[in-house]
């Protein structure tokens, strides 16, 4: 398992810095948005996923009525401000939701990276910081730009589809976009490209699940912001880990044989 | 973009080759699966902001 275990040394690396470039962009850029967009999901009240109000509110009441539910709410306080009963654990507001946020960041940059680096070593491999803002790009076009198009980035309180249909959804323009844009990278054919266009533009033709309503109480300006701003993180997302892949990649086998055999 | 002349592992057989790269990629598509499109709610609540930052279906 050795070039497995080379594959997972890059993409750790890779993941872990365009993860932690991502966490800062999103906690400048993106973030801000969101807690926004929460004071309207909030105020409007009755919508499904409320995050905080609605479940104080319900303690404070059982707290004034029962003896028993004041026991329960002081014990745990925090818990029931930060996550609704019906919603499960939540991490509380401030530091343990952003460093939440940061894990999460770092951990899907890893398995971000792994896909990427496991993907361009069928086709020879990331040859250095360049050839990885390439791959960036694709990256971008096929886990950003694709799936946005159809399902552009929403905000808490925006109205949607079903949940797993739009998942559905999001992983077949993923995986189409994939094949087309291999197919006119590594297949000179003119068939075989009129076929890439064809699974690129196939997902939109059958367009993506829509909610019943398009009504929100979020303004179109906040929300253009947010589409805005998660593209453009997004971008520089894969750019970052396209490039530290062909970086980290180059020093592994810049050293030739023997940092290989080390490893083996 | 096939300039790259050396490859990582260059001596393991193609067969083992493919899977050991087939593998990597699984277990990097289950990983961001998890983090993002769980519907376990703790999963979920850990990685809101992170989903929603992401433009991944959420709610």
């Amino acid at each position: 398992m050795n070039l497995f275990r080379n594959v997972v040394f890059i993409a750790a690396i890779a993941g872990l810095v365009a993860g932690v470039v991502l966490a800062c962009l999103q906690a400048y850029a993106t973030v801000p948005l969101i807690l926004k967009a929460e004071v309207y999901e909030q105020a409007g009240g009755g919508h499904h996923h409320d995050h905080g109000a609605p479940a104080a509110t319900d303690s404070n009441a059982m707290s004034t009525t029962a003896p028993a539910g004041d026991a329960m709410s002081s014990a745990a306080p925090a818990a029931a401000e930060a996550a609704p009963a019906d919603e499960g654990w939540a991490p509380a507001e401030g530091f343990e939701r952003f460093a939440f946020s940061v894990l999460a960041n770092i951990v899907t940059g890893i398995g971000f990276a792994l896909i990427l680096v496991a993907v361009s070593e069928f086709a020879g491999g990331i040859g250095g910081w360049r050839q990885g803002v390439f791959w960036g790009l694709a990256g971008f076009a096929v886990f950003t730009l694709a799936p946005g198009l159809g399902l552009p980035p929403e905000l808490p309180a925006m109205p949607a589809a079903d949940l797993t249909q739009r998942q559905i959804w999001w992983w077949a323009t993923v995986a189409a976009t994939t094949a087309g844009l291999g197919l006119i990278a590594f297949r000179k054919s003119l068939p075989l490209a009129i076929l890439a266009v064809l699974l690129i533009v196939a997902p939109h033709v059958v367009g993506a699940p829509q909610p019943d309503s398009y009504g929100t109480a979020i303004p179109e300006g906040l929300h253009h912001q947010f589409v805005v701003a998660v593209t453009v993180t997004n971008l520089v997302f894969w750019l970052v880990l396209g490039a530290v892949v062909g970086v980290v990649r180059g020093r592994f086998t810049g050293t030739a044989t023997s940092l290989r055999d080390s490893f083996a | 973009m096939t300039t790259a002349s050396v490859s990582l592992g260059a001596s393991v057989s193609s067969q083992s080759r493919f899977m050991q790269l087939a593998l990597a990629a699984l277990l990097g598509i289950f990983v961001m699966g998890f983090v993002g499109f769980s519907h376990i709610d703790a999963v979920h609540n850990a990685a809101h902001d992170y989903r929603h930052s992401m433009a991944f279906p959420c709610h």
